[in-house]
């Protein structure tokens, strides 16, 4: 396990205080956060690379804080994968081993594992400047993983790919991850990509960890504001929370309340995802709780899919396709009805 | 989990995060015919003939036999070999000195680091009659360096070693400018993946950063060295004789004539132009990988 304790990075536009994250062994942990300096910083404090003031760093049981990074069995991939460029890829693989003046027949057996591990055998003797987004990733990859590292840093690896590139390498991540059981940390500011692959999920903002949990948590349950805008929910709604005679809970919101179903009484905040919300020209009647009628304010195409922006007032999103926006013939200005379930409310 | 058909909402900037430096446009494709143009074209006409005109006339004025009967002179041949040998020498030690400060200058922050930088390149702008009085007062007989180096039997008046460090006093900014560049233009991340990988400080350094400042710093050997050949104002101040090839041509000049100094500074100004255009070549490969 390795845990991070009461870590402080001041970077100027970046500060991370007293930060805290355990990582289990074997697993896949995403840090998640805002575009811009900082994640980079973390893991380099985290690899030995940036003088750390304040904190400390511990892995199964030894402090590795003040340790020199070619003690600490910590491979870090960047984004760009910054292979050696004077090197050839083989070169590049076995440098780890080279430095630790490992024998030749280990050096051989190694690379050999890690070829057939990532398949790349037919690039061993190009030199990095040839090789394509997706090469470069996997050579990185071997280059880190050669070393047999405890626990593998991996710095936005997927987003300077093309998207198909992209696929292919997160799952060649994810199955090299689970076969070789290591310890990992992945930065990136994609939320999208966090949900796919991690096995949990730390976000960070304002120079802390907001919340650290497995993705279906933060999908579903954000335990702040922040979190919610992160995980892509644009209906939040600052209220509080009202019990009813009769056992409801409702969450009351300017001149709208809507009906929730978990209840907690201290809540300030409610959100409901826009895929939870039903856009129907005519009422439905169903289980459904909370239904309104409002006005088309805004849509937003995303191309396969949009955002239909209802004025109820408050403005509600709902996340529609492009085929049943065009069967309905939405406009803006047009009058729906929009519904979503009580239980789809999460409130925080 | 696997139902969010929707793209990342907010975040445009994300998509290319490595700007396309392809497509930039290279130079102002809107200046072609005009007025301003052709008067920055003859402008810069002017000051190229200024420079070529008399290296070439001199060159093509001076006749193959008189330029090779000047070569197998024994006075000259000496004293051209004593400035190729005692400029390699101010190299040699410049690169032993100046590539740690050179590495250090690129690699780290600390305080008064523009002050060091600045003070590297003071031989450039101070006179180099009076660099050769200021090194005087630290490497003359009577002086401190002078007197510690008279002890190990190295004298500097009138000797090699008072040519060396002439020469080194005023051609070692070159290099360090050189090999300062070359390191910096080494990506950070490199060495940084170098230590994770199981690397020291100096293995990241012999297997990394070096062998990748590599062209920069032999460009800089490079221009040192041509530097160093060409010194003659210090020189001249600490050791007239034994005489190198500048001093010479002076020397010529001052007793015999413009006639007898031509053909010794043709060949001094060819292979100072063999060296240039190997350097020149150097850093043009360099620019293309």
């Amino acid at each position: 396990m390795i845990s991070i304790r009461d870590l402080s990075v001041d970077l100027g536009d970046f500060t991370l205080k007293n930060a805290n994250l355990d990582v289990v062994d074997g697993e896949y942990m995403v840090i998640l956060g805002p575009t811009g300096a900082g994640k980079t910083v973390l893991l380099e404090s985290i690899a030995g690379l940036y003088p750390i003031k304040h904190g400390q760093i511990w892995l199964r049981g030894k402090e590795l804080t003040k340790l020199e990074p070619d003690k600490r069995r910590i491979s870090i991939v960047y984004q760009d994968q910054a292979l050696f460029p004077h090197l050839t890829v083989k070169e590049n693989i076995i440098f780890g081993l080279k430095v630790k003046k490992a024998a030749r027949c280990e050096i051989e057996k190694a690379l050999e594992q890690m070829v057939n591990l990532l398949g790349i055998h037919s690039i061993l003797h190009r030199c990095p400047a040839t090789l394509s987004g997706g090469e470069r990733q996997k050579v990185a990859l071997a280059r880190a993983l050669c070393v047999q590292p405890d626990v593998l840093l991996l710095d936005e690896p997927l987003s300077a790919l093309d998207p198909l590139t992209c696929e292919d390498v997160q799952n060649e991540l994810h199955r090299l991850q689970r076969s070789l059981h290591i310890t990992t940390l992945h930065v990136t500011h994609d939320f999208e990509e966090a949900i796919a692959i991690g096995d949990r999920i730390a976000v960070i903002g304002d120079g802390e960890v907001k919340q650290v949990g497995t993705p279906e948590e933060i999908f579903r349950q954000p335990n702040s504001e922040f979190v919610a805008r992160f995980a892509m929910s644009r209906n939040i709604y600052p209220g509080v929370i009202e019990n009813t005679d009769s056992g409801d809970c409702l969450f009351k919101t300017g001149k709208a309340t809507f009906f929730v179903a978990n209840k907690n009484n201290g809540a300030t905040r409610a959100t409901i995802r826009p895929e939870n919300v039903l856009i129907s020209l005519e009422p439905l009647y169903s289980s459904a709780r909370n239904n309104f009628v409002g006005k088309i304010s805004r849509i937003i195409d995303k191309g396969s899919t949009l955002y239909i922006a209802v004025d109820l007032p408050p403005e509600i999103s709902a996340l529609i396709t492009r085929n049943s926006f065009s069967e309905m013939g939405l406009t803006v200005g047009m009058q729906v009805c929009v519904t979503f379930k009580a239980s789809s409310v999460h409130v925080f | 989990m696997g139902s969010f058909t929707f793209k990342r909402a907010e975040d445009n900037t994300s998509s290319s995060p490595v700007p396309d430096q392809k497509s930039a446009p290279k130079g102002l494709r809107w200046l072609h015919a005009g007025k301003m143009k052709i008067i920055f074209v003859f402008l810069g006409l002017l000051i190229l003939a200024f420079i070529t005109v008399p290296i070439l006339k001199m060159i093509l004025a001076s006749s193959p036999a008189i330029l090779l009967d000047t070569i197998f002179d024994s006075e000259v041949a000496a004293s051209i070999l004593l400035t190729l040998y005692a400029a390699l020498i101010a190299t040699v030690i410049g690169f032993i000195l100046g590539v740690p400060l050179a590495y250090l200058l690129a690699k780290t922050n600390f305080r008064g680091k523009r002050l060091i930088e600045g003070l590297i390149d003071l031989p450039i702008v101070i006179p180099h009659s009076a660099a050769g009085i200021a090194l005087l007062f630290v490497f003359g007989r009577n002086y401190f360096m002078g007197k510690a180096f008279n002890a190990v039997g190295i004298q500097f008046l009138d000797a090699l070693a008072g040519i060396v460090i002439a020469m080194l006093f005023v051609s070692v900014p070159f290099l360090i400018d050189s090999a300062k560049e070359g390191f910096r233009k080494v990506d950070t991340r490199l060495e940084n993946v170098a230590r994770t990988l199981g690397a020291s400080p100096w293995q990241t350094f012999t297997r990394i950063s070096f062998p990748l400042a590599w062209r920069s710093i032999v460009a800089g050997n490079i221009m040192m060295w041509a530097r160093g050949m060409s010194e003659f104002g210090a020189v001249i101040i600490i050791a007239y004789h034994p005489m190198i090839a500048p001093v010479l041509v002076y020397e010529k000049f001052e007793t015999y004539g413009l006639n007898y100094a031509r053909p010794i500074a043709v060949i001094l100004i060819l292979i100072c132009l063999v060296v240039f255009i190997v350097l020149r070549l150097l850093v043009y490969r360099g620019e293309k990988s």
